[in-house]
Parts: structure tokens; sequence; C-alpha cells
């Protein structure tokens, strides 16, 4: 069974419906047992960078995603979700950036673009072997997002670009993140999620 | 590692049905939305828009029922736009499966409702549809309501420079003196436009031949939405993409499985 985090994040019947085409069952929940006991964790995100960690705090999620990596049990980060895995974020942070989850060293900061968000597909490029993206390297994948970590970090990286080059997927043991939406992302994200649940 | 351009095949909607307008009056029924959507995103549609034209209670919720019944099968972005006035609205759209929406008429009348919408769901669930028409503004270029039929004097830069500042995520430019012509994309005004949008620009209304996409494109728009030149057939979606793809614009391949 596969558990989508629910802390207050706009559109998540598309994520349900979109992990369901892989055969397993979803459910959408802010119950800290079931988001901790489940075979994966998704963890969605819209929004701002400070806003999720506070959705996020509010449903113990951070708690929930720091015992669920120590007990060995995956996780996948989408989007805000991703990038609130990471150390801090630049976003609306006047005073100091804001803390992320600090699964990853780094900070998400604001992409070098002339038009933002970068809205629309993109293509993701990795030079190593990746889980997540077999059968679908260099295929393009939905993205919406002004912010983005440019660093390196864990086993394995896709990247793709927007004015500067970007991290779109991290595979690390049993964390994974995808900076695109996949369930937005038709047949070439479906096949991502299919990838994921069938190495749970 | 190219952001590609987007094609939008645009489905106005009422009572659940998608409609044909020919001359703004002549509503012709052209089927059903759930099954023109899953099409057109089988066809390699980029994004999908409906608009809905409801303009009873009634119709709304059959249009509500109609995103729930669309974000369930069809796995690309779909923005709802139409009868949008308050935060309530964009919270039921985005809790039907809408990741965007699109406001106009509402945010002329109190723009504040922008920075409402994306301080509370973010910027990118927002497009600010600008119906725009050649006028003796300052730019050349004015802002109406209700179709092209009314003027409100508002210069359509100006208000595309505000509009940003609140925080809309996207442009959707509507040209009201192209729109349901098939004479081209309003070039002009693509480009007027273009020079002070942050964010991306959705050029509609004129689209005709193959090369009026690429004209656009070359204006400066990020994206490109049709509504009858895909209803009525006269191109598909893959037809504008090769021509796109072998003019060398980036476009998204859907390769089938």
């Amino acid at each position: 069974m596969i558990a989508i985090l629910d802390y207050g994040s706009g559109n998540l019947r598309s994520a349900q419906r979109a992990f369901a085409t892989s055969g397993v069952d979803v459910v959408v929940t802010s119950d800290p047992a079931t988001a901790l006991e489940s075979d994966g964790l998704v963890v969605p995100g819209v929004g701002a960078f400070a806003a999720c960690m506070q959705g996020l705090r509010s449903v113990n999620g951070e708690a929930i995603i720091r015992e669920r990596i120590a007990k060995e049990r995956p996780v996948l980060g989408i989007c805000i979700g991703m990038q609130i895995l990471f150390q801090e974020g630049s976003e609306h942070a006047e005073n100091g950036n804001h803390k992320g989850v600090g699964v990853w060293e780094g900070e998400v900061s604001r992409l070098n673009a002339p038009i933002l968000p970068h809205m629309g597909w993109n293509s993701v490029e990795s030079e190593s072997k990746s889980t997540l993206l077999k059968g679908v390297v260099g295929e393009s994948f939905y993205f919406v997002h002004s912010y983005a970590a440019k660093k390196a970090v864990g086993k394995m990286q896709g990247w793709s670009f927007h004015g500067e080059k970007f991290l779109a997927v991290v595979e690390d043991g049993y964390v994974s993140a995808t900076q695109f939406h996949p369930e937005k992302s038709g047949d070439a994200g479906l096949a991502l999620i299919k990838n994921w649940v069938s190495a749970l | 590692m190219t952001l590609s351009v987007r094609i939008i095949p645009c489905l106005d909607v009422t009572n659940g049905r998608v409609v044909k307008g020919v001359n703004f009056t002549n509503l012709v029924d052209a089927g059903d939305p759930v099954e023109m959507a899953a099409l057109y995103g089988a066809e390699g549609a980029d994004e999908l828009t409906f608009l809905d034209i409801s303009a009873t209670v009634d119709g709304r919720e059959t249009t509500l029922d109609v995103v729930r019944r669309t974000a369930e099968q069809v796995f690309i972005p779909l923005t709802v736009g139409g009868g949008i006035r308050n935060v309530s609205d964009v919270d039921r759209l985005l809790r039907a499966g809408a990741d965007k929406v699109s406001i106009n008429t509402a945010a002329i009348s109190r723009p504040e409702l922008i920075s409402e919408i994306a301080d509370r769901f973010g910027s990118q669930v927002l497009v600010l549809s600008v119906d725009a028409r050649r006028a003796r503004t300052e730019s050349g270029f004015e802002v109406t309501t209700h179709g092209g039929r009314e003027g409100t004097d508002i210069d359509a830069i100006a208000w595309i420079e505000k509009a940003c500042g609140l925080g809309v995520g996207e442009i959707l430019l509507n040209s009201m003196d192209a729109d349901g012509t098939r004479a081209g994309y309003d070039i002009g005004m693509i480009t007027a436009m273009r020079s002070v949008s942050k964010v991306p620009l959705v050029a509609s209304g004129g689209a005709g031949t193959l090369a009026d996409f690429a004209a656009a494109l070359d204006a400066g728009a990020d994206a490109l939405l049709a509504a009858s030149v895909f209803h009525f057939g006269i191109h598909r979606i893959g037809d504008v993409k090769s021509y796109l793809g072998s003019h060398n614009y980036p476009v998204r391949a859907v390769a089938a499985r």
C-alpha cells in the first residue's frame, strides 16, 4: 500500500489516480501510523517552501520522513516535496534561509532564468544508472517551479536546464525525489511511477 | 534539456458538454469533454484548458464533475477558467482535480484577488486571462470584458505589469480582434506583452495555418492555445508539433507505448 501524505497540499486526487495505475492500493492520508507503515510514502507539495514546511510539521511529517528513512522504508518527494528534503530554502527568506527536513545538504534557491516559473515539459539527463528513469531516459516531464537544488546529492542524479542546470531527480537509497510532477507527465510520468512502485 | 513549447487545446464547457461557438452566438454541441480531453491527451496535447461558460449554478456543479472525471484519467495539467470569483471557488476546483485556474473579470474588478489566490495556493496555480483588443490606450491595447464586447479603458501593458507584481504565475493573452478569425495570432500584441511579462505567456486567438503557430513563438509566446482549428479537425495536435519540430522549435514528442 502506498500513502500520499496529505498536509493541505492542493490537488492530491490526480496523484492518487496516477499512482493507482501501477495496480497498488493508494491512500491519501495525514494519519501518522499509516504514513509510517505504508510500503511507500509519497510527499507531494505545492506553494512556497516555508508554507510547505509549516504544513508538513502540522501533521508531524518531518519526524515521519526521518523515521521512515531510519527504518529503511521508501519515500518519494515530488516538486516542493523534493525541495523540503534539503537543508534549507531561500524562497521568501528575508532573514536567513528557511530550514528544511535536512535529508540532503545544501540549499534550494531561485533559478537564474529570465522567465519564471519554469513551466512546462523539459527533458532529464542522467549519467548514471537510474531506477526511476528506466525506460524513460531522455523523455520529457512536466515542471512548474521557480526554485531548485543545483548541487549533486545522493547516489544518482538526473539533471535538467532552465537558465541554469538543476537537479531534476535524486535517488539515494530509500529516498527518491523528482522536481517535476510525474503524476502530470503523461505516459512517461506513469512509467516512472511504476518504476518506483516496482522497486518497493 | 530545453523547455518545450506547449500546445494547449481549449474546450468551452457548458452544462457538461463541449460547445463550439460560431460568431459567438451559434453554439453547436461538439462532444463529451472527458472523451475529448482523453483524445487530445493521447494525441500529445501538453496541457488542457476548460473554459466553463455555464451561466447557472447547476452548470457550474456539472463542470466540477467534468473536472473530476477528466483528472481521473488524463495525466497532463488541467487549467480551468470561467466564473471564478473568490478563493473558495479556486479551492473547489483544485480539490476537483484542476492544476491551475484562470481568472479574468473578477481580477479586473478586484485586483487583490490575485494576491489572495497566490498567497494561499502559490503563483503556479494562477493564470491571468487577458482579453485584449487594439484601442487608443497608451500602449494601443485595451483590456476588455464580456468576451471583448465591453471596454475597460485599462491599458493591457499596465494591467500585465500590475498583475505580475501581485503574483500571477502565467498570462493567457487572448486577442479579441483575432479570436475566431483563423487569420493568425496578433503578433504585435504578443510582442508588446512579452516585453513586460516576466512569467510565461500563452498566446490565444487567431490560429489558422501551421505557420501562424511558429509566428507566435517568434514573437515571444511560450505556449499556444487554440480551439476551433482542433475541434473542427483543421489540424491535429501532432501536425502542429511535427511542423514546429521540423522548423527547429523544441516540442515534446509523444512516444507510442
